[in-house]
């Protein structure tokens, strides 16, 4: 068995088995962990292609911030339930999911048997000497060069959108607690009683304290009342 | 005979295919936002995948540099997209992609 063979079975399994458990496990949390394992079969895969830079990126930018951010989101508003994956809610939405990405291996795989397995198009040929990071990073600057410059405004975008969009409006101040009273009064009610053990000595200087006195007082309007 | 076998760049094609199918499939089927976000980058990393292939293939660096822009697209995706997810889900926890409409107004 080959090195490359044993290299492309291992990360081959991995992404599968990843990509599987993505959309299969019930809890969002396995999930993003599932979404790590494929990650890093691709990385290993763009090494075997002498991508090296690429996977590089690919474990930086991805395992490393990507999934980093979805478990922020799911740990920080804790919405880490797991599904309930034997309900289906729309009829038939399986079969037909089923038959659409069925439908799309086909298409994808005729694509790749209808060349005969091999790329057409023109082989450029590039100096096989030179690092892949050297060549990137001329391509990049050369033929791309202004494509690269709009990343930047895309992402100058993105940061304003997600500021925008992840910021509590005006409104949110409006929103009200259903019980947030009964908890203060019952807030307030404990600090007296706290209050009451801590210096039993203020209430009972009086033979009785103001608590009592009120009760008092309601007790002798009761009684009037009553008459 | 295991060991005649080489790996050609059509194995990473087909690998590549199938992942994006299962992305497919999962975007479709799951109902959790955050699942179906992963899906989405489940599909982007097989398309990174054939471009870094067809870029050996074809002994063209141009597919590697395409792969760099696909990655700076998935970040800023993934950054509007949350927040977008977070802003549903803080209206309603249990929010499925059907809940979207709750943002409206």
């Amino acid at each position: 068995m080959t090195v490359e063979l044993f290299v492309f079975v291992v990360a081959g399994a991995a992404c599968l088995a990843g990509a599987v458990g993505v959309v299969a496990s019930t809890n969002p949390v396995h999930a993003a962990l599932s979404l790590v394992g494929t990650l890093f079969g691709i990385a290993v895969l763009f090494v075997a292609q002498e991508a090296n830079f690429l996977a590089a990126v690919q474990v930086i930018v991805y395992a490393g911030a990507i999934v980093v951010l979805f478990l922020f989101v799911l740990m920080l508003l804790g919405v880490d339930r797991s599904d309930d994956l034997e309900i289906e809610p729309l009829v038939g939405q399986r079969v037909a999911a089923a038959v659409v990405s069925l439908g799309i291996l086909a298409l994808t795989f005729g694509a790749i048997a209808s060349t005969g397995y091999e790329a057409t198009g023109v082989v450029s040929g590039f100096d096989e000497d030179v690092p892949d990071i050297n060549r990137l990073g001329e391509s990049l600057f050369t033929d791309y060069l202004f494509a690269f410059e709009i990343t930047s405004l895309l992402l100058v975008i993105a940061v304003v959108g997600a500021v925008l969009l992840s910021r509590r409006g005006r409104r949110a101040d409006e929103i009200v607690d259903p019980g947030q009273e009964e908890r203060s009064e019952e807030i307030a009610e404990r600090m007296v009683d706290a209050d009451h053990r801590a210096h039993p000595e203020r209430y009972v200087g009086n033979g009785h304290d103001e608590a009592d006195d009120t009760e008092d007082a309601e007790d002798a309007e009761a009684e009037e009342v009553g008459r | 005979m295991i060991a005649a076998l080489e790996v050609t760049p059509a194995w990473y094609l087909v690998l590549g295919s199938l992942l994006f199918s299962i992305g497919a499939f999962g975007l479709l089927v799951r109902r959790n936002p955050l699942v179906m976000f992963m899906c989405i980058e489940l599909m982007l990393n097989a398309v990174t995948l054939t471009f870094v292939t067809f870029s050996r293939m074809l002994e063209d660096t141009g597919g590697q540099s395409v792969v760099v822009f696909v990655l700076v697209v998935a970040a800023a995706e993934v950054v509007v997209g949350l927040a977008i997810i977070v802003a549903l889900l803080r209206k309603r926890p249990d929010a499925t992609a059907d809940d979207v409409a709750l943002l409206e107004g």
